[in-house]
């Protein structure tokens, strides 16, 4: 679960790390009250959205307008955050469509001195969280992952006892700290590691982390990703969700215990397991076709998750045609198929389908799919589906 | 001879009492009444608050350690759900459970890294989570695949995924081909068992002729996995990865499988395990043929 700047904010300063002061606005007027409020020469008007890039990122309906922009007076305050509100920011992350702002972040001004990187996630390799660090604050960590990866530090650390006071200085030094600033490191990694155990994350990145003209360490840019499997612990962070950052249908997909990915292509799939779902869109693609999206049914695959997962593909205007690719293991290949054809009763479609079934029972699902008299073509096997699949849309 | 499983393993199920346990551990023992008719393969299960019942006739143990004592049990499937799961893992290390194969999707990653850690000075074996299981043929099933697809045979599978590895055992079943063992090693990000594991356990087997390892995008896994069969894997190896068309940032499906900072993707697991001299599916349809071409070049 992705989570907004501000809220990020909040809940790290809770944890103790220094934060700007910052106020929340929705309105221009609240954002120039909020400018007063702060009371400082320069403010940081910042547009809320769940993608990185808002700094060169610009506004659909004012193209001059950049999702972050600094201030000096109230009246920019207003007049900025007037034309943020309710208009579209396009960044590099957030695609063509871009997303709409509704809220803004208002903060005082900081007086930087350097900008350093700091990331927290889970590190497949040493089966643990790790601390990434780096002196090119600012940027895009996978470019400098990728030109120089030498500025990229890397600290394990353990799960029980989190990132040790040793761990937490080395990095410090290593990353040019001097200082009254190493103590102030000292303590904000092994907040901020802390926090990402405590709240069970799946990344907290701080891009940038401020050194001011003090030698202390500030919080720049904030983005916390929540692990999904452990929100059970962690009812209190539920109502932080922002639904309208999310795909509805993938929404909705979820509500119905499906899994759900909407892609740019045009030929719908509905598939058991996630990894046969996978493969599903690859072979589309290596027939030729477009996949339209992901859709993993699960192992149940009853009358009610075949509907909704109809529904659901078919809610995407741009699907022209469907290949459902079921291996009935322990699922028979029967049970599946009649609640496919109830299914396809109940939600009336229209568009082409293929029907690839494999293993148990596929005999018998294959006589009730030709016995039913519906229009739906049989796939002989993961090839033939995929083949004629792509071919039913005239491609 | 085969990997991980043998005649002399014994089954207990965690999380016996509830609806997939039961479900699973029945069909376990029926496989294994089919193919070893008179032993006592699947042994029981265990459920907190529920022993001394028995349920179809598996008797019911409190804890893992007293299933151990009263069965002989040295291995354990995991039913049990989500936030149990990590302690039900650590109960069956503790008690000396030497194969703990846990099927449970949905572990919060950091209860993982807990295991993880703790087990690092234990002598068990975890496969999974967020795994099918593991079957060797004619021998025993620990998993919920579908026992008949999996057919005796020669190569050893390895795979993140569930459907995918029937699909794959069922194309090799098409032609004439069966498996030594198959381990489903899960598709989240920290699990028990790697492929690197695997891959000198079938190097080693004398069962296993060829290897077909079946991936996909997110992680690394598999391009460690290459460098290792370049340096030690003298077997035959096919391979397939998932998700070659998965646009980056979207988690498909499974928790691991997301291709993050531009790393993780099919290509480049593909480009590293041909590399590596592994003949690589383009398409999952040919997950089978691959198999039998890589075994093919050999000759």
């Amino acid at each position: 679960m992705k989570i907004h700047e501000y809220q990020a904010k909040q809940l790290l300063a809770a944890a103790g790390v220094t934060v700007p002061r910052g106020i929340v606005a929705r309105t221009a007027d609240e954002a120039a009250a909020a400018y007063q409020q702060l009371g400082g020469a320069i403010a940081v008007v910042k547009s809320q959205i769940h993608a990185g890039g808002r700094g060169k990122g610009t506004f659909k309906q004012h193209a001059e307008q950049r999702g972050v922009v600094l201030v000096k007076a109230a009246d920019a305050a207003k007049d900025n955050a007037a034309r943020m509100l309710g208009s579209t920011l396009v960044t590099i992350q957030t695609g063509p469509e871009g997303k709409v702002v509704s809220t803004l972040l208002i903060e005082e001004g900081l007086k930087i001195v350097r900008e350093l990187y700091l990331g927290v996630v889970v590190d497949r390799e040493s089966g643990g969280p790790i601390l990434i660090a780096s002196t090119e604050g600012g940027m895009d960590i996978e470019v400098v992952a990728h030109k120089s990866p030498e500025k990229i530090l890397r600290e394990p650390f353990d799960v029980e006892a989190g990132l040790r006071g040793y761990q937490a200085r080395n990095v410090a030094y290593r990353l040019g700290l001097e200082g009254p600033s190493v103590r102030a490191a000292e303590k904000l990694l092994r907040q901020l590691c802390q926090f990402f155990i405590d709240r069970d994350c799946s990344m907290v990145e701080i891009n940038p982390l401020v050194v001011t003209d003090d030698g202390n360490l500030v919080v720049g840019d904030a983005k916390v990703t929540f692990d999904d499997n452990a929100m059970f612990r962690h009812q209190d962070l539920l109502p932080l969700r922002d639904l309208t950052e999310e795909e509805p249908m993938e929404v909705q997909a979820q509500a119905s215990g499906l899994s759900y990915v909407k892609l740019d292509g045009n030929l719908g799939c509905l598939v058991n397991g996630a990894g046969l779902a996978m493969s599903t869109m690859d072979i589309i693609k290596y027939h030729g076709g477009a996949p339209a999206n992901f859709l993993d049914v699960g192992g149940g695959a009853n009358v009610e998750q075949v509907t909704e997962a109809f529904r659901i593909i078919l809610a995407d205007p741009n699907v022209k045609g469907i290949l459902v690719n079921i291996f009935g293991g322990i699922m028979k290949c029967d049970t599946i198929v009649t609640a496919l054809l109830t299914a396809y009763d109940k939600i009336g479609i229209t568009i082409p389908l293929v029907v690839r079934l494999e293993g148990t029972n596929v005999e018998l699902a294959r006589k009730m799919l030709a016995d039913s008299g519906k229009p739906i073509t049989v796939g002989t096997d993961l090839t033939d589906a995929a083949k004629k699949a792509v071919k039913s849309l005239g491609a | 001879m085969s990997i991980l499983v043998d005649k002399h393993t014994k089954i207990i199920c965690q999380g016996i009492t509830g609806k997939s346990g039961l479900f699973h551990s029945q069909q376990c023992r029926a496989y294994a009444k089919e193919h070893r008719p008179g032993e006592d393969v699947f042994v029981g299960g265990c459920t907190p608050g529920k022993g001394g019942t028995e349920i179809d006739g598996f008797p019911v143990f409190n804890t893992v350690e007293e299933a151990v004592k009263k069965t002989g049990a040295n291995c354990s499937l995991i039913f049990v759900p989500p936030p149990f799961a990590a302690d039900a893992i650590l109960e069956a290390a503790d008690a000396g459970i030497g194969l703990i194969v846990c099927i449970t999707e949905g572990i919060p990653v950091l209860d993982m890294a807990r295991v993880k850690r703790a087990m690092v000075t234990s002598k068990s074996r975890l496969i999974g989570p967020n795994c099918p299981g593991i079957i060797t043929p004619g021998v025993a099933k620990i998993g919920i695949m579908p026992g008949y697809i999996h057919k005796t045979g020669s190569v050893g599978l390895i795979s993140k995924s569930g459907t995918l590895t029937y699909e794959a055992a069922w194309q090799l079943g098409n032609i004439g081909m069966g498996q030594s063992t198959a381990v489903g090693i899960g598709g989240d990000p920290i699990i028990g068992t790697t492929y690197i594991d695997l891959l000198a356990m079938f190097q080693a087997d004398s069962k296993t002729e060829s290897i077909l390892m079946i991936g996909e995008i997110g992680g690394n896994a598999e391009i460690q996995a290459a460098e290792y069969i370049k340096a030690h894997v003298t077997k035959p190896v096919a391979a397939f990865i998932a998700g070659a068309t998965a646009p980056p940032g979207k988690r498909m499906g499974h928790a691991g499988a997301i291709i993050s900072g531009g790393s993780g993707t099919a290509a480049e697991k593909q480009a590293a395990l041909e590399a590596a001299g592994v003949i690589v599916a383009q398409s999952p349809a040919d997950m089978g043929i691959a198999v039998k071409r890589a075994i093919d070049q050999r000759k």
